[in-house]
């Protein structure tokens, strides 16, 4: 191949340089949503997913103990800033080092922790980087101990909350349902009306046979939204409605161009031999379409039903316009595009990990059947 | 969950019933109204022989002139009439159209899509599918580019909103501009103009695999005799794939151009989840779903306007394939 002469070893580090880059710059939004599907939302806010390994620093709050002890003319409260209910409450996996205090909101981080701050009328706070602290001042507290605003580490911290939340709270799990309810009758059912279509359109001679294929080839680029506001109207009058009657149909009716088209390049190319020796034999076409063609075609099939599915699990127009918006009927792209992204616009630990649950079960059928996937693309646009 | 139940059903439903009709259409065919047998034996055969294919094709023709063909006169015909299907108003959607700023903006902004989104895919996946050709791990290189295609638009939106966030701590765009020393984040969705291309970077993220992997079996299939030549010739790595192997797989690369191009013209999932069409970023589909559900008259004559650009394309396909089917 190119390698026979003139490849220099610099090209091809060059090369394998540059193929690392481009697939770093490929995966790192991916590896972003994954890994910020683990974090819980104070870490999400407070240090990007690349610093995910390393401890974030949050601010928490909390107070002193009321218990003073009199020492001389000073009352003195000493004690651990995570013994208080409050301050734990930002650390459920336990608190990390203090790096700096305070007494009021707007200067949480005031000062070092382990120096001496002096809060005025004489009062003093010092806290150590351990959380144990030394408040002390001229009167008596009374039964409020002092408020103290903290910084400290806090240990990277993965959770599976996110998962839990979305899973139970969010309807995911019915949208989740919704979709393969969807996905699963409009994958199946084109496969197999197209097969015949494309076997007709393959191996069998009539009048009109290339036309036909030159209106499929047409009809693979006629944009769906000119089929929305018609069909919804069809839909409405003959009593289907917005439902998933009426999603299979139109999933059926919008994957069978591509479905016909590929079918048939796949078909045509089967050896002539086999076909006509079964005829000779006495096959009637229902026969050799069924013994003979439909076994040998199983990798366009497959490659096809591949197609069909991501399409119809992805989709977010159809499902918008001939499924009805209530939430038992929402499929998890319209769940996340018009619930999520709306009323959760913040909380990017239940965005991530909404997205993450949609994306999954295709990312395991492309891995898993990339095979079948190339082979289908490559049937339908190299000739 | 009876919506569960209800889809099985449909799958039995639809299943058995493909395959009742195929084989009972088939056998009403050869034993009812053609009968192989008796005087004119030859001559029914002969005439089941001529009503099969249309046995075989009419489910496959009839969901396509219902769901394909009969919409292209049913939106236009809807196009003509107003909000209300009764109130025929004539070509006053259409102009109606031309004289709205938003509509010239989607215009303006699909054509910079149609330029820019199908050339930056191809040329990409064009590099991605020589550099990796000859690499011990290409393979595994070219899963990890092709895997977007998996993703869906509305995934993959979401998947770069935690590229663009107005955030410091959450987009890394923020991230990079605040270690160089920026301190105020910016929403790269909100840069007039410009934002049009950070939200066309998550399309050609996703089809960039696409063209790789059509390319990618285009050059093996390039005859190598070409190649040693060349390289006997003394052509260097650059005239090689330049000269040599890009003429070579010329019509593969107008294909997956035009392949692209078309799916540009019908994506509206990523306008409408990242910016909702605001910030000047609307485009032809997402403006047509500006008016789904609420003026159907403008919403047909936007996917009419589609149609028309798409038109092209589909004569160049059609002809395409008669002439390889001679």
């Amino acid at each position: 191949m190119d390698n026979i002469a003139g490849t220099k070893s610099s090209l091809t580090w060059a090369t394998h340089l540059s193929v690392v880059i481009l697939v770093l710059l490929w995966l790192i939004p991916t590896i972003g949503l994954f890994v910020s599907s683990f974090r819980d939302r104070d870490q999400i806010s407070a240090s990007g997913w690349w610093e995910a390994p390393f401890p974030v620093e949050l601010t928490a709050r909390g107070r002193t103990s009321s218990e003073a002890t009199q020492d001389g003319e000073i009352f003195v409260v000493t004690g651990n800033i995570y013994e208080d209910p409050e301050a734990q409450s930002f650390f459920p996996d336990g608190g990390g080092d203090v790096v700096a205090f305070g007494t009021r909101g707007a200067a949480p981080a005031e000062f070092a922790a382990g120096t001496e701050a002096d809060l005025g009328d004489g009062e003093t706070l010092r806290v150590d980087r351990d959380g144990s602290y030394r408040y002390t001042s001229p009167e008596d507290p009374g039964d409020r101990g002092q408020r103290v605003y903290f910084a400290a580490q806090s240990p990277p911290s993965f959770t599976l909350d996110n998962y839990e939340q979305v899973l139970t709270a969010d309807n995911m799990t019915q949208a989740f349902v919704n979709t393969l309810t969807v996905t699963i009758p409009a994958t199946i059912i084109p496969v197999l009306i197209a097969a015949f279509a494309a076997y007709a359109l393959a191996w069998m001679d009539f009048p009109g046979r290339g036309l036909l294929i030159a209106m499929v080839v047409g009809l693979l680029v006629v944009p769906l939204q000119l089929a929305l506001v018609p069909m919804l109207n069809l839909h409405n009058r003959i009593g289907i409605g917005q439902s998933f009657m009426g999603i299979w149909f139109a999933h059926t009716a919008f994957g069978m161009p591509l479905a016909v088209y590929l079918l048939r390049n796949y078909m045509v190319g089967l050896p002539r031999d086999i076909i006509e020796s079964a005829k000779v034999d006495g096959a009637t076409d229902f026969e050799l379409f069924v013994r003979i063609v439909l076994p040998l075609s199983l990798p366009a099939l497959a490659a096809f039903s591949i197609f069909q599915f991501l399409w119809t699990w992805n989709d977010l127009l159809i499902a918008k316009v001939f499924l009805p918006s209530d939430d038992a009927s929402k499929v998890m792209t319209v769940k996340i595009a018009d619930d999520l992204l709306g009323s959760r616009g913040g909380d990017w630990g239940i965005l991530a990990t909404a997205a993450f649950v949609s994306i999954a079960v295709p990312l395991v059928v492309f891995f898993s059947m990339q095979r079948f996937l190339v082979r289908g693309l490559l049937a339908g646009s190299v000739k | 969950m009876p919506v569960v139940l209800q889809g099985l059903l449909t799958i039995l439903i639809g299943v058995a019933g493909c395959v009742a009709y195929f084989y009972l259409s088939n056998l009403v065919l050869d034993k009812v109204i053609f009968p192989a047998r008796g005087e004119k034996a030859g001559h029914n055969i002969n005439r089941a022989n001529q009503v099969r294919p249309w046995l075989f094709l009419f489910p496959a023709i009839f969901v396509l002139g219902l769901y394909l063909v009969y919409p292209v006169a049913g939106s236009f015909i809807r196009s003509l009439y107003g909000r209300n299907p009764d109130d025929f108003v004539g070509f006053g959607n259409y102009v109606a159209l031309a004289g709205s700023p938003d509509f010239r903006i989607s215009v303006f902004n699909n054509f910079l899509w149609v330029i820019v989104v199908p050339g930056m895919s191809t040329f990409i996946g064009l590099v991605v599918a020589q550099l990796t050709d000859k690499l011990s791990w290409g393979n595994i290189a070219k899963s990890l580019i092709f895997m977007p295609m998996a993703i869906s638009f509305v995934g993959a939106s979401l998947i770069w909103k935690f590229v663009y966030a107005n955030d410091a701590d959450i987009g890394l765009i923020n991230a990079l501009r605040a270690m160089v020393g920026f301190d105020n984040p910016i929403d790269v969705l909100q840069i007039p103009f410009w934002n049009n291309f950070f939200l066309m970077m998550i399309l050609i993220w996703i089809q960039t695999g696409f063209a790789m992997v059509i390319l990618s079996a285009a050059l093996r299939g390039i005859p190598e005799e070409t190649i040693e030549a060349a390289i006997l010739d003394g052509a260097n790595p650059w005239q090689l794939f330049f000269r040599i192997k890009v003429p070579q797989i010329m019509t593969t690369i107008v294909v997956v151009w035009t392949t692209i191009t078309i799916l540009v013209l019908k994506v509206f999932d990523i306008v409408y989840t990242m910016t909702g069409g605001n910030f000047g970023t609307e485009i032809l589909p997402s403006y047509m779903m500006d008016f789904m559900f609420r003026d159907d008259g403008r919403a047909t004559a936007i996917a009419f306007v589609i149609m028309i650009i798409v038109l092209p394309v589909m004569v160049w396909n059609i002809r395409q394939a008669q002439r390889e089917m001679r």
